[in-house]
């Protein structure tokens, strides 16, 4: 099976769980456990190849332009990782079948924890960091649902939001860094990476990438001082604790660190900061993990101590001490995820996990007491249990590192050591050992099967790596320390290898172990009393400060004012502006063009019409008249200039714009107040500086630009020259329109389409909401004469009707050859319908409205997608278009292109979406005018209704 | 002769054009306004006309055709709204 699918099923897998709840429970953990499963056979198929010391890999193109591949690869790390995740994964689905109660929302969980299991998988079969990045993320998100997964409870939506935090906040930095990697390595490929380690290892960069990935992978496996979250994170369902949060997701900055060990390992720094944290993490988790009553509690402390035990043993650097720190990532998550699954098995049916309320449980859950047995003698390296294997390499390797470091280390590994077998006996002395008590919540008994095969399996395992390590693990451990040391690696593990200095370690930490856990008592009362700083409650703080930080910041930035917005960007491009330009643009080399004193006089309108529109622009009603001079010689200008196409658009889309502002001008203020917080008259008078200073200098850039030539060559001589022969048409703005940017042309009259849509949906909720009592209420703020329809405009608009649509469908047909086209004639039709609806009424012109306005903007959208479609047929791409003469009897020799059948959909769009915005528009007038003249109940007169 | 018939025009409607925009900016009443934009459309496309017969092409033409026929159409819409406040009843 293809490593991309194998990532690819436990996502599929998340959509099942969802509908196949419904089915009842069971038949969603099946459907999730098959998918596992099938997963897990994938991966088995592909492991003869990594077994004979292969590496599988796949590649497909991602951006293959920016030189992307989704590419996977498979080698003995990625292969014992994957068998973990499946493996583990289906344990956990059977477990929380049973864990989770009726009222808990499973379908949900399985989504969750399948898509969890398919970003883990990402992370370790992705061949590209980058890839792997943005499964590194995928998995902070899942974990963030799973942790948050008992939304009512407080604790859960805190620990889900610090673990986010945290853990993203890490992906973060570690995207700074496998950058930088990626960039000296000159390839974000890991096998390109990892050929390139001694490059890496010189470059001047290698000492920022090591810290930001550091950065990364130690939020990630709850590495000091970020690991605080991961006992917040126990608010999760104990299934939850155990596959993310002991087995698989914390050990992906492990993972990390084991891939690019061969890279990055080698110098000092890698050393001094890997094993350095490791050691520190290990230590300090071993010594809080004692005082936690709270099961979970413990075994999460614990989780960070053994987490910074591997860690200790990458940073260590030696090809003995990455094996060991492999083999303890395999041991640590058998017997830590199987007691966690005791340690829910005991909430389950004691209803408590506080160690205090405890005890006594070996009598009555004798099952669960063997399970936690195995399980905590196992995490105190007890022989014959598996993680006395790994603790033994561990010691031997600190021992080893004290030769080159000093013997601190040895000692503190020694002190952990110590530390972890009294909090393992804790948990299993304070849990199971002492007289039965009579006041725990529930009376516990030991659990049903399906609850107690999970464990049993792991706690199987954890012994059997134990007795038979060389037969069951050695191989695999070899295979995948070999793949992160990129080295052969001949070690074997022995349960009995003589009499070392390590053995010696080992006993003296079971010995003082032992002490320690005797003198509990007297220590945990030291331990409250001691003060110490709470990581957690730092992290708060500092969330606390960062979100009024950045509350002030969008305050003081954002404080309502548009007039500030304006200015601030109005000056800042000014600024840019002259900073740009304001040295020497260069010589002018086009020459002046001569004013003649018609075109003079037309300019002096233009700007006395513009003056205007500033004087006037309290009078709402007078700046738009003055507007209406300005549209008027901006139209002349394109007339003067050769532009007769886009004159026609400003003169039509000027009627409808003062048609749009007068329909919504009734129900506003007919003056503009001044505006709220203007400032002293100073500010306003600085605001006009600003304002003309912008002007000039947008006026100054267009002079200094049409005086001199284009630095690149201008694309208008292509569109020239190829317009008849490409396009078939003579109208080159057309032309250009319907067929050289047709596409383009397509998308806005689907934006057109949405807009008049989403105005005729905001009418409608606003005439069924609360405003639309006050419009009824409303009444109008000025005097009202005269007729409503008086009768010479009613006979002159109707008589105007047909010559004004037949001008418009003449302007459509030659606008390929000649100034015209679909947009204008589609304006020019919609003022002639607005006139019948100005004339005669609403009423009157609704009711001889036959066709929805929806309808004609989906129609034309339709058509206009279909002749570009229509091109595919010819196997051109889409919208080709293609033209031919044909004869016509009587009118002769006709030219037909396929960009017409566009031009009419974009027509036919322009109509439907001009009337349905003004018709929506002044439906609101109808609410507030009352009643409606005369006239048969239009088609969709939604207002006669309402009113009955 | 066409020549100086043709300035002579384009003095008169451009005086008329001057004259009827400075009717914009100063009037006694919101419809003085209205009526004088009015009329700088008409001598815009008289002035439209006379570019058409001076440089001999049917283009300009056909502009003041459309803006005479969706010209006239904003000042019902303001006389309407001065009337009657609602544009479309």
């Amino acid at each position: 099976m293809s490593l991309g699918l194998i990532v690819l099923l436990p996502f599929f897998g998340a959509l099942l769980p969802g509908l196949l709840v419904r089915a009842g429970r069971d038949t969603a953990a099946i459907g999730a456990g098959a998918v596992t499963l099938l997963a897990a056979i994938g991966v088995a198929l592909n492991a003869p190849e990594v077994l004979r010391g292969g590496v599988v890999s796949q590649s497909l193109p991602w951006l293959p332009q920016a030189g992307l591949m989704a590419s996977f690869r498979m080698d003995g790390l990625g292969l014992m990782f994957a068998g973990l995740i499946l493996g583990i994964g289906l344990l956990i689905i059977l477990y929380a079948r049973h864990y989770l109660t009726k009222q808990d929302p499973f379908g949900k969980f399985l989504s969750f924890l399948m898509a969890f299991q398919g970003a883990m998988l990402g992370i370790v079969l992705s061949g590209n960091v980058l890839m792997l990045l943005v499964f590194w993320e995928l998995t902070s998100l899942t974990s963030f649902l799973l942790i948050g997964y008992w939304r009512h409870l407080p604790e859960g939506r805190q620990g889900a939001r610090m673990a986010l935090g945290v853990t993203a906040s890490g992906g973060l930095a570690m995207l700074a860094g496998l950058l930088i990697l990626g960039h000296v390595a000159g390839s974000y490929e890991i096998a390109d990476i990892l050929a390139a380690g001694p490059a890496i290892r010189s470059s001047e960069l290698y000492l920022p990438a090591l810290i930001l990935i550091c950065i990364g992978a130690f939020a990630k496996s709850a590495q000091f001082p970020f690991h605080f979250w991961l006992p917040q994170a126990m608010a999760a369902p104990t299934p939850v604790s155990a596959y993310l949060h002991s087995a698989t997701m914390v050990k992906a900055g492990l993972y990390l660190l084991a891939r690019l060990w061969p890279v990055l390992s080698g110098r000092e720094e890698w050393v001094w900061l890997v094993a350095g944290t490791g050691l520190l993490t290990m230590c300090i988790g071993a010594v809080v993990a004692l005082f936690k009553d709270d099961l979970k509690g413990l075994l999460a402390y614990s989780t960070v101590s053994h987490l910074g035990l591997i860690t200790f043993l990458f940073g260590l650097g030696t090809k003995a001490a990455a094996f060991a720190g492999v083999f303890h990532i395999l041991n640590h998550a058998l017997f830590k995820a199987a007691l966690f699954l005791v340690a829910g098995i005991i909430d389950h049916a004691a209803h408590t996990r506080d160690l205090k309320r405890l005890g006594g449980l070996m009598r009555l859950m004798p099952l669960t007491f063997l399970l936690a047995g195995i399980g905590t003698l196992s995490m105190a390296g007890v022989p014959p249990f598996n993680g006395f294997l790994s603790k033994e390499l561990m010691l031997e390797a600190a021992l080893e590192a004290g030769h080159a470091f000093g013997p601190l280390i040895p000692v503190a590994a020694g002190l952990a050591a110590a530390f972890s077998v009294a909090y393992a006996g804790r948990f299993l002395i304070h849990g199971f050992f002492g007289p039965v008590r009579h006041d725990y919540p529930e009376y516990p008994h030991d659990p049903g099967p399906g609850l107690a095969i999970s464990p049993l399996v792991l706690a199987g395992l954890a012994v059997a790596v134990g007795l038979m390590p060389e037969p069951i693990a050695g191989g695999l451990v070899r295979l995948a320390s070999g793949a992160v040391t990129g080295a052969e690696i001949d070690t074997h593990i022995a349960l009995w290898h003589g009499l070392t200095p390590a053995l010696g370690v080992s006993m003296a930490a079971l010995l003082g172990g032992a002490v320690i856990l005797a003198a509990y008592r007297p220590l945990a009362r030291g331990w409250a009393a001691t003060p110490r700083p709470e990581a957690r409650l730092i992290y708060g703080q500092i969330e606390t400060g960062l979100r009024r930080g950045a509350r002030a910041l969008t305050a003081w930035l954002l404080n309502g004012a548009l007039s500030r917005y304006l200015g601030v960007f109005l000056v800042v491009t000014l600024a840019a502006g002259v900073w740009a330009l304001g040295g020497a643009p260069g010589p002018e080399t086009r020459p002046m063009l001569a004013v003649p004193p018609g075109v003079a006089v037309f300019w002096a309108l233009l700007v006395l019409g513009s003056a205007c529109v500033v004087a006037f622009h309290r009078t709402r009603v007078l700046a738009l008249v003055a507007v209406g001079i300005v549209g008027l010689m901006v139209s002349m200008a394109f007339v003067y200039l050769s532009a007769p196409d886009l004159a026609l658009t400003q003169i039509s889309v000027e009627v409808v714009t003062v048609i749009l502002m007068l329909l919504a001008l009734n129900f506003l203020p007919k003056r503009t107040p001044a505006p709220e917080g203007a400032g002293p008259r100073a500010w306003q008078m600085g605001a006009g500086v600003i304002a003309t200073l912008t002007g000039l200098g947008a006026g100054a850039l267009s002079y200094a630009l049409m005086r001199r030539d284009f630095a690149f060559e201008p694309i208008s001589d292509y569109h020239l020259a190829n317009s008849v022969p490409g396009g078939g048409g003579a109208n080159v703005v057309n032309v250009i329109l319907v067929d050289f940017r047709g596409y383009d042309t397509f998308g806005e009259i689907t934006v057109l389409g949405i807009a008049a849509l989403v105005i005729y949906a905001l009418t409608e909720s606003l005439l069924g909401g609360p405003a639309s009592r006050r419009l009824i209420a409303w009444t109008p703020d000025q005097a009202r004469a005269g007729d409503r329809h008086p009768l010479m405009m009613v006979v002159a608009s109707r008589v105007m009707m047909p010559i004004a649509v037949l001008v418009g469908v003449y302007i459509f047909l030659r606008g390929h050859n000649t100034p015209g086209g679909g947009f204008i004639a589609g304006l020019v039709m919609a003022i002639a319908l607005l006139m019948q609806y100005m004339a005669s009424g609403f009423a009157w012109a609704q009711a001889r409205q036959k066709i929805y306005y929806h309808v004609l903007i989906g129609l034309g959208v339709l058509i206009a997608g279909f002749t570009g479609i229509a091109s595919w047929a010819f196997d051109r791409p889409f919208l080709t278009s293609a033209f031919g003469h044909v004869h016509i009897p009587l009118l002769g020799d006709a030219e037909i292109a396929s960009a017409m059948a566009f031009d009419l959909g974009v027509l036919l769009t322009v109509v439907g979406s001009v009337m349905l915005a003004l018709a929506s528009l002044s439906r609101i007038a109808r609410r507030a005018g009352g009643e409606v003249l005369s006239g048969l109940p239009a088609p969709h007169d939604d207002d006669a209704e309402d009113r009955r | 002769m066409i020549d100086l018939a043709l300035d002579f025009a384009y003095v008169c409607f451009g005086l008329g054009l001057a004259f009827t925009a400075w009717r914009v900016v100063r009037a006694p009443g919101i419809v003085d306004r209205i009526l004088a934009l009015d009329t700088m459309v008409i001598n815009a496309i008289g002035l439209l006309i006379l570019l058409g017969i001076s440089e001999d092409t049917g283009v300009y033409f056909e502009a003041a055709i459309l803006i005479a026929m969706v010209g006239f159409v904003s000042t019902v819409a303001f006389a309407k709204f001065v009337l009657r406040g609602d544009v479309i009843e």
